[in-house]
């Protein structure tokens, strides 16, 4: 890798050899894959990691007094460990290992929200939610009684923050993204928070499209809880993290009861682990685990900084060639100012099925639909939406060849 | 592609037949489909126990409208107890795309045969999507 901020071409074809699905023909074409906000690929030493595991150290964790075992539990916790370094965590104890945002989510519904949230309580979230971080929201509020509140957008998809002090009255947590899915938007989390902070609410952050993109340091954003996906930051799926600050999660219940999270348990009673064991119940996702730490340190070994600049880079060719695409709108941040690759638009009144189905027959894999945020939709008053989305392997050609298939998209169906 | 959208389905998506409302229907029925928001809405008008007049709207892909299209032509005469009948197959057959291999797009060619069943059984005793 050369040490320039962005990608050239020649790190741009290295690191796509790394990514064995990347090479293969898709409908008689080369696979342009521009879904990576829903699942990104892995490249071949997270693939082989996993492989590595099941066949030379396989055994459960923390529990055999035996080679295997102790080889297993050295590599899990150690991938805790690079987890915890890659988001400037204080110490490894804050990261736990769940499946996914959403089960990361539903842990600090469950668990702080029902020991903490009264009638009339109130959560503030915001329009652009994905429903993973919404229904379990809801969820809370039907069993507390307490209130949801929401963030409305601007005419460009970005935060409306002019009355949030006044919003943040009675509030206990705030409950954002970091950048949406569907539009792209990077929300300003760090100002946010310090401002809930000082309503005294807490903050917890969806970091499912910003932690596979950009640097994110919890310490520098100062928010309370963090939730991310392995499987989106070319890590297997089954795999995913809620950090949260020590001196919170040692405040807070168990969510799932079982074995792995108990100190001494008799027939009636039982006293639980130390954080994070507490909240892994059962044997986990062992070398889904292990191998998100190895995506870590793939995604390190590039750089955090240089995949957002590259992402940026492309997305701003993007929003130029799409703005060329007859009848095709855009929305969110019309600019690469604080947005994120996630690109969502209408061709005309084609439906998103139509256009990700012409795509596909270009060998171009988009998503279609209302992407899990249909409060969103309904508030940007359309039904569904295509989507295309960057990362670290994409490039200005895959842009010009959805171009070309989106024009005769619109052709086929105008 | 092609496989996906022959000339029929874009020519009875651009142009579809028995497309608008009728004026006081005998049923209406309207079904979504939550995973891509596709909408249809069924007119009958029935006489004798025969469907005597159909008419749908709504919104949503290609398919989903030209299947629907094609099927109100399939129903203008027929007897309601043929019409309860009507099998997913059959509707299949009409479209004539290879979709038994695609759980998504199945579902968009369904929603019509899915709304008229809804209208004929009525809400809460219409097969589910399986046993359309």
């Amino acid at each position: 890798m050369t040490s320039s901020m962005t990608l050239d071409q020649f790190d741009i074809l290295a690191l796509r050899r790394e990514f064995p699905i990347l090479s293969q023909p898709m409908n008689g074409k080369t696979l342009a894959f521009l879904d990576s906000a829903a699942s990104s690929q892995k490249p071949r030493r997270v693939i082989d990691c996993l492989e590595d595991y099941y066949r030379r150290y396989n055994a459960n964790v923390h529990r055999g007094v035996y080679r295997l075992s102790e080889e297993a539990t050295f590599a899990f916790e150690r991938a805790r460990g690079k987890v915890a370094r890659f988001i400037n965590a204080r110490s490894q104890r804050e990261v736990v290992f769940v499946r996914n945002t959403t089960e990361a989510i539903n842990l600090v519904a469950r668990s702080w929200g029902d020991a903490n949230l009264r009638e009339g309580d109130r959560i503030l979230l915001s329009v652009m939610e994905h429903h993973s971080n919404l229904v379990p929201w809801q969820m809370l509020a039907q069993r507390t009684g307490a209130k949801l509140e929401f963030l409305s957008l601007d005419g460009e998809g970005r935060l409306v923050l002019d009355h949030l002090d006044a919003q943040l009255q009675g509030v206990r947590l705030v409950a954002l993204t970091q950048q949406s899915n569907v539009l792209g938007t990077i929300n300003p989390v760090a100002e946010i928070a310090r401002r809930a902070h000082a309503a005294g609410a807490l903050i917890l952050v969806d970091g499912a499209q910003s932690v596979p993109h950009m640097p994110v340091d919890v310490q520098a954003l100062d928010i309370d809880f963090l939730a991310f996906s392995g499987h989106k930051m070319c890590a297997p799926t089954g795999i995913g993290v809620l950090w949260g600050r020590r001196a919170l999660l040692e405040q807070m219940p168990p969510f799932l009861g079982g074995g792995s999270m108990i100190k001494v348990v008799s027939l009636h009673e039982s006293s639980y682990a130390d954080v994070p064991a507490r909240f892994e119940a059962g044997t986990p996702a062992i070398a889904e685990a292990i191998a998100l730490g190895e995506a870590v340190d793939f995604l390190q070994e590039v750089g955090m900084a240089r995949i957002y600049a590259h992402e940026r880079e492309l997305l701003g060719y993007a929003i130029d060639r799409l703005a060329g695409v007859e009848g095709l709108t855009i929305y969110g941040p019309q600019t690469t100012e604080m947005r994120g690759g996630a690109l969502s638009f209408t061709l005309e009144d084609v439906h998103p099925h139509d256009v990700a189905a012409a795509l596909d027959s270009e060998g171009i894999a988009v998503r279609a639909g209302h992407h899990c945020t249909q409060p969103l939709h309904a508030h940007l008053n359309v039904p569904a939406t295509t989507r295309a989305s960057f990362y670290l392997y994409n490039t200005a050609e895959e842009v010009d060849r959805l171009v070309v298939a989106l024009d005769k998209a619109r052709n086929l169906f105008g | 592609m092609d496989d996906l959208y022959r000339e029929l389905i874009l020519e009875h998506y651009k142009h579809p037949h028995n497309h608008g409302r009728l004026e006081h229907p005998d049923i209406s029925a309207e079904e979504h489909n939550p995973l891509c928001g596709d909408r249809i809405r069924l007119d009958l008008r029935i006489e004798h126990d025969v469907i005597t007049d159909v008419r749908f709207d709504g919104r949503g892909c290609a398919i989903s409208q030209a299947s629907a299209s094609m099927l109100t032509d399939e129903l203008i005469g027929m007897p309601v107890e043929e019409a309860k009948r009507f099998s997913k197959e059959r509707l299949l057959d009409l479209i004539g795309i290879p979709l038994a291999h695609n759980p998504v797009r199945i579902k968009c060619a369904l929603l019509a045969l899915k709304t008229l069943k809804a209208g004929l059984y009525g809400v809460g005793h219409a097969p589910d999507d399986d046993d359309l």
